[in-house]
């Protein structure tokens, strides 16, 4: 395979991978990972490196449009986000404590309840949102424009405790494993915080950009990031998470629900393989 | 206590008002194509210097396997611009990329500072000083 093969096809992978990472909320690192070590051969450090210049092209591809369009609640992503760096850090420290096949199995078993809980809710509609001191006081609640519905949407935010608490997880996994974890910030937001979909999807989208970005200098001067690899990759994922930008809106926030799950499930099945390889 | 069906807009307190909105969402914008354009003319920078990189698999090779050369410091950086090296202006691209998330939290702390949403701006300032700490301690997700 010449480079102009590689260039050209790793940026029509990638498309698939921002355009999918932009409706879920995710980096894209899953899709980028796998097809760069199984399918090209490429180290696995240069695939991590490409693969959090996949998760800052996502979110920052997709999150101009998103902003724009309500979709992105800055407040709960400002929020949110000193739990999820706080907890980048604490994972820095861990860092070298545990092996990484029990972090890939934490990370794992994590997520698999976030699934079930997802499939139940499916069935067995939630019950009113609870009310949430904090969110009242900092003023976190909103409202958008459901294109799907046709109409305006009012959420109320709830359990910021919990939200927290489970962001600050999500942060020590991202600085661990060296991934954007918005598989568990959905999760996050949509069921304990009680927010829609949509919005979910579209913060985390945004919140992944800012914890990458954090990390990928270290990388660069790690020399992890190799600009033959990094730059279709970047090239790809901006393009496709543009395209998934344009279509979230308007998109039944039930079938979003459906693809989260089922990516969520790789994800968790990936980990999981990863931990026993 | 429900919020009304129809918020105006500026008045949709989750989100922010329509102003901070449209800024945080131009910075993005800005910061995302000009790191587009300088990734793109970098990679065919590097094909009109390497011509053989169209056909030949060895290039490949040698460009992806462990301790491939390419710019890995700022001053490796700077010196390949002088000389047009497209490896350097894809890298600066890149870095364009990797700064814009920054620079965009960077830039909520004086918006929520006019808006005098001081809760925010003390929310804002210490996510930003996480960030940059956190960068110094090398590792970090």
């Amino acid at each position: 395979m010449s480079p102009l093969v590689f260039v050209l096809a790793l940026s029509g992978i990638s498309v698939a991978a921002g355009f999918l990472g932009s409706l879920v909320g995710l980096g894209g690192g899953i899709v980028v990972v796998p097809a760069l070590t199984l399918l090209f051969g490429i180290d696995i450090r240069y695939a991590i490196g490409a693969s959090i210049v996949s998760v800052i092209g996502t979110s920052s591809g997709a999150a101009a449009a998103y902003v724009r369009q309500g979709l992105t609640n800055l407040r709960v992503a400002m929020f949110l986000q000193l739990a999820t760096t706080a907890g980048a850090v604490t994972g820095a420290f861990l860092a070298g404590l545990l092996h990484g096949r029990w972090l890939y199995l934490i990370f794992g078993l994590v997520l698999a309840p976030s699934a079930l809980g997802m499939l139940r809710q499916m069935a067995v509609p939630a019950g009113p949102v609870p009310p949430d001191r904090w969110a009242d006081q900092l003023q976190l609640h909103g409202s958008y424009f459901d294109e799907a519905l046709g109409r305006p949407v009012s959420y109320r935010v709830a359990n910021t405790t919990l939200g927290l608490v489970l962001m600050w997880l999500a942060g020590v996994f991202s600085g661990l494993l060296g991934l954007g974890s918005g598989t568990l910030k959905v999760s996050a937001m949509d069921m304990a915080m009680r927010m829609p979909i949509k919005i979910s999807t579209a913060t985390s989208n945004l919140m992944i950009g800012v914890t990458a970005a954090a990390s990928a200098g270290v990388y660069f001067l790690r020399g992890d990031i190799d600009p033959i690899i990094a730059a279709p990759v970047a090239l790809g994922v901006v393009a496709g998470s543009f395209a998934g930008s344009r279509v979230l809106g308007r998109t039944d926030s039930r079938v979003l629900r459906g693809i989260f799950l089922s990516v969520l499930l790789v994800v968790s099945a990936q980990m999981i393989w990863k931990a026993f390889r | 206590m429900s919020l009304p069906d129809l918020v105006p807009p500026g008045e949709r307190p989750g989100s922010g008002s329509e102003r901070v909105e449209v800024l945080n969402s131009n910075l993005l914008r800005v910061g995302v194509l000009t790191s587009m354009a300088l990734i793109l003319v970098g990679l065919v920078l590097m094909f009109v210097h390497h011509p053989s990189y169209l056909r030949s698999a060895e290039a490949l090779q040698r460009l992806t396997s462990p301790g491939a050369a390419f710019p890995q410091t700022f001053p490796d950086v700077v010196a390949g611009l002088r000389e047009w090296h497209g490896q350097s202006v894809v890298v600066l691209g890149l870095l364009v990329l990797i700064v814009t998330p920054i620079l965009r939290v960077a830039l909520s702390i004086v918006l929520f500072a006019l808006e005098r949403d001081h809760a925010f701006v003390v929310i804002t300032t210490a996510v930003l000083t996480i960030l940059i700490a956190s960068f110094f301690l090398g590792k970090v997700g």
